[in-house]
């Protein structure tokens, strides 16, 4: 029974780990087919970092998810903090309808603001993405923070406000500091999210505002080259890195409380 | 400060923001579905029921039916290979535990897209998985895969199977293992053990994990677009048609409903099953 048990663990790992291990290796062929080995080469790494339409797509991504991440942060924080710090008539409501953003299908809200942005006639560019992925970035900070805030310690903002500091002081003095890892924590994740995001970005884009994902989506469409698997493996390598350092605010997060 | 004035300034951002961007743009999906198309991508404001009529068309209900029982197939697959995975990490608690579980974690943060295409290298007709069979046997003529019902099955499998170990461990992880021991000195079998104890008490990572599979995989877009070629159309892809090309946002409205209809029965049911299997806990 453990036998297969074992078994059956090997092969989760390597039908999860396989497609990802074939993108990386494919990354340094030398020929220009997306999976015919025919030797080593970083000749698509170099291709990929002269192709100006690469680089456009990578600021793009760059700004829209600290844009994002940015504006999510205060406004998922600030939720987080009403909602476990006060108590409130809608506070039960509000926290159903925060996370309403992640259960419905993304296409549905992706769809809804492009109607929307249609009906108002707001352009679409880079700020009509920002402010569609505010929306899902503001239910994952929110998670992230009240789970730091929770067994939140209120007597030593209490002590503070006693000995004469104000609400101002209070909160950058003592509450920030103790929640700043999972505040942290929460952009890391909001950023990983908003620079892999597709769906959303895909229907609330313009012309000039191409992301690193879309990008990839229409070089899948109209034409596989090789250089795909170096644009993944960067966008890979930049995942890791990203999760690494969340996990590592996360293990302070629970060493300091 | 008054505390009250200090709840306002927290709140009202997060409640401006999910106003103006998000229930404002789902009234005016909702709105949209009642109107009529315009001639050229645009809508005329007539009432109308007709986009909703159009859904029990047979072309779109057996769409309906394709997305729905994929993704209940793709649910029980992944029931039935994460559940020993997961049993395997709580129960025998090998030593790399920690290492194995943040493995399961490491694919959620690796690019969606990035995942799919992986398997394009993999099925297509010159691909590596064909490669690898001809390599084995001889004379072997390449099997299309890609741009097929088993395609964007696979994908579906891959791209949402951690999405249920996680929840299946936390329920196994919290198990009371003496219970298992004391149902065996009692005369159990070990297959009775886990039919009648291991297997209810873990009920509700059971549930939380069929639902956080079947949920995102009913309303998929990328993976049936990515790898069925256009030819294994999804609700999603059906929706993503009416924006981008056929420029008919009412019906496209109307499908959106349709398919968040499914998705909150879906949440209705997960709580439901959820309150009962605790009720007949205690």
């Amino acid at each position: 029974m453990k036998r297969l048990l074992e078994i059956n663990i090997i092969l989760v790992f390597l039908f999860l780990y396989i497609p990802i291990l074939v993108v990386v290796l494919f990354s340094f062929n030398s020929g220009d087919q997306i999976a015919v080995w025919e030797g080593f080469s970083l000749g698509w790494y170099a291709k990929m970092f002269k192709n100006p339409g690469v680089w456009r797509a990578c600021k793009n991504s760059l700004i829209i998810a600290g844009v994002a991440t940015f504006i999510s942060t205060i406004i998922g924080t600030a939720a987080a903090l009403a909602i476990e710090k006060h108590r409130f008539r809608i506070r039960a409501a509000l926290t159903r309808v925060l996370y309403l953003p992640l259960i419905i299908p993304d296409i549905v809200l992706a769809i809804a603001l492009l109607t929307f942005y249609v009906q108002v006639k707001f352009p679409r560019g880079l700020t009509s993405v920002i402010l569609a992925h505010v929306v899902f970035n503001i239910a994952y900070i929110t998670i992230v923070v009240r789970a730091r805030l929770e067994g939140y310690d209120d007597t030593i903002e209490e002590a503070a406000l006693d000995l004469g500091a104000n609400r101002w002081q209070t909160f950058w003095l003592i509450t920030f500091p103790l929640i700043a890892p999972g505040i942290i924590g929460g952009a890391l994740l909001a950023f990983t999210l908003s620079i892999d995001d597709f769906v959303i970005t895909f229907f609330t884009a313009g012309v000039g505002s191409t992301t690193l994902s879309v990008h990839i989506y229409s070089s899948l469409k109209f034409g596989l080259t090789p250089e795909l698997n170096a644009i993944s493996t960067m966008l890979l390598v930049n995942s890791i890195v990203l999760i690494l350092l969340f996990l590592w605010f996360r293990g302070r997060n629970t060493q300091t409380s | 400060m008054h505390r009250n004035y200090r709840l306002l300034i927290l709140l009202s951002p997060v409640i401006l923001w999910l106003l103006c961007f998000f229930f404002l743009p789902l009234i005016s999906v909702l709105i949209y579905s009642f109107l009529e198309r315009g001639t050229s991508g645009g809508i005329v404001p007539n009432f109308t029921l007709e986009n909703y009529q159009r859904l029990f068309d047979g072309l779109y209900l057996g769409i309906l039916w394709r997305s729905v029982s994929t993704a209940l197939v793709c649910t029980a697959i992944c029931l039935l290979v994460g559940y020993p995975f997961a049993y395997y990490l709580a129960c025998y608690r090998p030593k790399w535990r920690n290492v194995l579980l943040l493995l399961v974690v490491v694919p959620f943060w690796i690019n969606f897209l990035i995942r799919t295409y992986a398997w394009i290298l993999i099925l297509r007709t010159e691909g590596l998985l064909n490669s690898f069979l001809a390599l084995l046997i001889h004379g072997f003529q390449p099997l299309e895969l890609l741009n097929t019902p088993l395609a964007v099955q696979i994908g579906l499998v891959y791209g949402y199977l951690p999405f249920m170990i996680l929840p299946l461990y936390a329920a196994l992880e919290q198990l009371d293992l003496s219970l298992i021991d004391a149902a065996k000195d009692l005369g159990a079998s070990p297959r009775h053990a886990f039919w009648h104890i291991t297997l209810p008490l873990s009920l509700p990572g059971i549930l939380a994990g069929s639902m956080l599979v079947f949920i995102p995989t009913v309303g998929a877009f990328l993976t049936p677009d990515i790898l069925g070629g256009g030819k294994v159309s999804f609700i999603g892809n059906v929706i993503e048609r009416q924006f981008k090309t056929a420029r008919d946002y009412p019906f496209g409205s109307a499908l959106s409903f349709m398919l968040m209809g499914i998705v909150l029965a879906g949440t209705v049911l997960y709580f439901r099953a959820l309150q009962g299997s605790e009720s007949a806990e205690t």
